[in-house]
């Protein structure tokens, strides 16, 4: 005689201790196993790309730094990018090997942060989470002593960078690069091998390779899958052509798989580190840039690989000396599409760690 | 009366120097009976709520050294009065009660819970001799087993008084993890008592010349993980998880009644630490220092042993651990029987006793638990790790609920 | 060998190397780490010898925060009747102290500068004219050299008063 069962509506609502934000799912659940899911978002939506439509292309700047707020100065690049591009400025050899160094370090920080985190929902005491904030924090002290912030950086300038770096941070960098190398192996011998670890994330929302790419997903989640799409290799920008480094792939696209790339993606980030501070030239930091800039009319998109994907800005200029157009293309809510269907057969425990894997923040997703 | 003897075993002395002070006196026995017993029941108490303070502020420092940081540090120097502002906190909370929940279950359920936790205490050997911190019941061991399974009944009364569809389900998920691994857990002591040939709690810590970790590793192991899930630690403290849905079987708790589930969990592990201290350390056996000293020692590494898990460890989901129970623990506890029949038997045909030469058996017992660990892992983790799945839903395709093609069958 | 908890037992040998070292924690109100020269802090320092009133700062803003009012003295110049920064509402982006051209706007480096009621967190002329304010290197690199260094945990720095001693 066959089971005879009722599925029931369960809300895991705005503020919940395992959602990274203010993010509503409403899971149709069988006894333990989900057969729907609906993601809600919006809660976190402040009309960034209607302010800046009002503002100089100089004061959108810090609105930039408030979507992904935990790797931010990667936005503040994005943006400029765009700015430079519809502009046409030409940004000097020190100013881009800056850039370089800043995005590799934050996108070591956000790696990290993800990777804490993932641990922290999986149900491990926060003890590996505070492990890899201790070297979160080594990075952020490093962007405390350049830029003078600690979460909002607001560093990237039309043209080049706002200052140069201080004598001290160069020593300072080399002592981080020689040290992170034995505390990543750590990480690792803490979590790679560990069964629990195994048990609940080998197979767990698995990600076919076609399905990731016709959501238009990027970033790790997309290079879990074993699609091999880097835009620092594919639609080089800044300098990344003179540098060698690899792209770490998975095969599967679970959740073990893209927890492997990310930490992949650290050593690789530690590579172009080295070069980076080896190859860094003198100069100066910014271009001369008018302060009221009025790029000609036209339309520019641009595009960076931030920590999480393809992140995009796409601006239409009517010659005046504000946006006309101002649109963000954002990684994670891409990536977040996919959530419902890799998540129904499993159970409510494994739903958190998939959110958990796909590693958002919320600032992006609604900007 | 020999002032270093006193010393030496102290828990044991107070009691029978009350009882001779009292026959002293010429009162029946009866009443020296009864006196006797409100001593002992005393003396639990004395032992119990301290040792539960002070795990609790250990708890809190230890796992913070863990994670490179101090612990509470506020409260009173090396913040010592942070157990007493957290009784001072839950005691202010106000005692709110489901208007639909059934009443007199809904207070009952803590109270079971504390009953069942401090009748265990009664017959652990703390001293040397027969003496137990209540009495010395002769069969010690199956009278710990059968109070110790009550706490699930209390759950279970918890979970159902709170009208709240979430408790239930929680309730449900905890009485499952606790009577399943209750069974691999008195499977394994039945190797211990096979060695000693009784049980008797005083009897089991007196014939360990050798520490019965080493004759028994895998009885050690089962026990060990049993009592862990027993008590809802990590590794398997999904029931009381903060980064999951249901709150648990407490959700429609606050106040004193939820300071009693919290004590009756910190109670449940002393108890757990001080008899597997008794059954596989060698309870109040050591050398040169007095026996309440050891007794003590061990009982607080066997804590931090805990402790030290739950720094580390991730926790497993509902139905890995019910799959762990099943088909990994009850199948070595079972050829643990065996081998240790096995063992007894030889000993009784062939040598006089075990005492003598318990070295060759060690051995045997080492090679044999690690063969068993290792192969049964492999086989465990080829079945998929453990995966139990209930085969209702993939019926649900028919009525048009989406299907993932990679989920497991 | 794998799959027989060895990977457990790594991990929490990790677990116990860590017992041993040493805290990373600072005893926050008693022992205060030190900012950044060019910190961002929640002050600002206004020097007005050097203001012209030409507003520039105020333009700038993303916020609109900087109220200044000016009127001709009958000469050439302006004179600064009234400003005022509205904190409550700045996100301490910097973008006015690199934009004024005479120099005349610094930061602050304090952080904790939360008031309890919104009208207090106006800094009018007399708070922008403190002397007690000490000013960052935020956008002015000649005050680098006389601002204390920052405390790194690089370089196992966790307090520069008492490393390693808190509890």
């Amino acid at each position: 005689m066959e089971l005879k069962t009722q599925p029931f509506i369960l809300n895991i609502g705005p503020s919940h201790p395992s959602t990274h934000g203010v993010f509503r799912m409403k899971v149709l659940l069988d006894g333990e196993v989900i057969v729907d899911m609906e993601p809600m978002f919006g809660y976190l939506h402040r009309g960034i790309e209607k302010l800046a439509e009002g503002r100089t292309y100089t004061q959108n700047i810090p609105f930039t730094d408030r979507f992904d707020y935990i790797a931010s100065m990667m936005n503040n690049l994005a943006y400029v990018q765009a700015v430079e591009k519809l502009a046409g400025i030409e940004v000097p050899e020190r100013a881009q090997y800056l850039r370089v160094i800043m995005s590799e370090l934050m996108r070591i920080a956000k790696h990290l942060l993800a990777v804490g985190f993932l641990t922290s929902d999986l149900g491990a005491l926060m003890t590996p989470l505070l492990y890899m904030w201790r070297e979160r924090e080594k990075i952020v002290d490093l962007f405390e002593m350049v830029s003078g912030q600690r979460l909002t950086y607001n560093y990237m300038r039309i043209g080049g960078i706002s200052g140069d770096i201080p004598p001290e941070f160069l020593p300072a960098l080399k002592k981080f690069i020689k040290e992170m190398p034995r505390y990543v192996e750590e990480y690792d011998q803490l979590l790679k091998t560990n069964e629990i670890l195994l048990i609940r994330t080998k197979g767990v929302g698995a990600l076919p390779a076609d399905l990731a790419v016709r959501s238009s997903c990027s970033g790790p989640m997309l290079r879990g899958s074993g699609v091999k799409w880097d835009i620092r290799k594919a639609d080089p920008y800044l300098v990344y052509d003179r540098f060698e480094f690899d792209i770490p792939t998975g095969t599967v696209g679970d959740v073990y798989d893209r927890y492997r790339v990310r930490i992949a993606e650290i050593w690789q980030s530690l590579r172009i580190l080295e070069q980076a501070v080896e190859q860094l030239p003198e100069g100066e930091v910014c271009a001369k840039v008018p302060n009221l800039l009025r790029p000609p009319k036209g339309e520019a998109y641009s595009r960076i690989e931030a920590a999480t994907g393809e992140l995009g800005f796409y601006l239409v200029s009517d010659g005046s000396i504000a946006p006309y157009r101002f649109r963000v293309r954002s990684p994670e809510l891409l990536n977040l599409t996919v959530l419902r269907d890799i998540s129904i057969g499993w159970k409510i425990a494994d739903l958190i760690v998939i959110f958990g894997s796909v590693d958002i923040a919320l600032g992006e997703v609604d900007r | 009366m020999n002032h270093w003897y006193y010393f030496v075993d102290l828990f044991a002395k107070v009691r029978t120097t009350f009882v001779e002070w009292l026959q002293s006196f010429d009162l029946p026995s009866s009443l020296i009976i009864f006196l006797d017993s409100l001593i002992g029941i005393t003396l639990i108490l004395m032992i119990v709520f301290p040792i539960v303070m002070v795990f609790i502020w250990v708890e809190r420092r230890f796992v913070a050294r863990f994670q490179l940081r101090p612990g509470p540090n506020r409260c009173g120097p090396l913040g010592l009065f942070q157990p007493v502002a957290d009784a001072i906190k839950i005691l202010v909370k106000e005692l709110i009660m489901p208007a639909k929940g059934d009443k007199i279950v809904h207070w009952l359920a803590p109270v079971v819970l504390f009953i069942a936790a401090l009748m265990v205490f009664a017959v652990f050997p703390i001293g040397k001799g027969e003496m137990g911190v209540f009495t010395d019941l002769n069969i010690g061991i199956l009278y710990v087993v059968a109070i110790g399974s009550l706490g699930v009944l209390a759950i279970f009364m918890a979970g159902w008084a709170s009208n709240n569809k979430y408790a239930l389900i929680g309730a449900m998920r905890g009485v499952a993890q606790l009577i399943s691994y209750e069974v691999p857990m008195v499977l394994s002591i039945v190797g211990v008592v096979l060695i000693v040939g009784s049980l008797q709690m005083s009897e089991i810590v007196g014939k360990q010349t050798v520490p019965f970790i080493l004759l028994q590793p895998m009885g050690f192991f089962i026990y060990f993980i049993g009592a862990i899930t027993e008590l809802n630690r990590t590794p398997m403290d999904m029931i009381e998880a903060d980064s999951e849905l249901t709150a648990g079987y407490f959700t429609e708790y606050s106040g004193m009644k939820f300071a009693m589930f919290f004590l009756g969990e910190y109670i449940n592990t002393l108890a757990v630490s001080i008899l597997v201290t008794t059954l596989f350390l060698s309870g109040w056996k050591g050398p040169f220092l007095p026996v309440w000293i050891w007794f003590v020692i061990k009982v607080f590494a066997v804590f931090m042993f805990i402790l030290w898990m739950r720094a580390t460890l991730i926790r497993l989901r509902i139905d890995q651990v019910m799959a762990f129970s099943w088909k990994f623990l009850l199948p070595m506890a079972l050829i643990n029987i065996f081998v240790t029949a096995l063992e007894v038997l030889a000993w009784q045909q062939w040598m006089s006793g075990w005492e003598s030469f318990p070295w060759p058996f060690i051995f045997v017992n080492f090679a044999v638990a690690g063969i068993l660990i290792l192969i049964w892992a492999r086989v465990f983790f080829k079945t998929g790790g453990g995966r139990i799945e209930v085969g209702g839903y993939r019926a649900r395709n028919s009525q048009g609920y989406g299907v993932n093609p990679q989920a497991p069958v | 060998m794998e799959g027989t908890g060895l990977g457990i037992a790594k991990g929490m040998a990790l677990t116990l190397k860590h017992l041993f070292r040493k805290k990373i924690t600072t005893q926050y109100p008693e022992h205060k780490l030190e900012v950044s020269r060019r910190a961002r802090g929640q002050q600002f320092v206004w020097r007005a010898d050097l203001c012209t009133g030409c507003a520039t700062c105020a333009k700038s803003c993303p916020h609109g925060i900087i109220h200044i009012e000016t009127s001709k003295n009958g000469g050439n110049k302006y004179i600064v009747d009234k400003i005022e920064f509205d904190i409550g509402r700045c996100m301490f982006c910097g973008l006015c102290v690199e934009v004024c051209p005479y120099n005349a706007l610094y930061m602050g480096r304090a952080y904790e500068q939360g008031r309890y009621s919104r009208r207090l967190l106006w800094a009018d002329r007399e708070t922008l004219m403190d002397p007690n304010i000490q000013p960052s290197a935020y956008g002015h690199p000649e005050l680098e050299p006389q601002i204390p260094e920052q405390t790194l945990l690089v370089y196992d720095q966790i307090c520069k008063e008492t490393v390693g001693k808190d509890d």
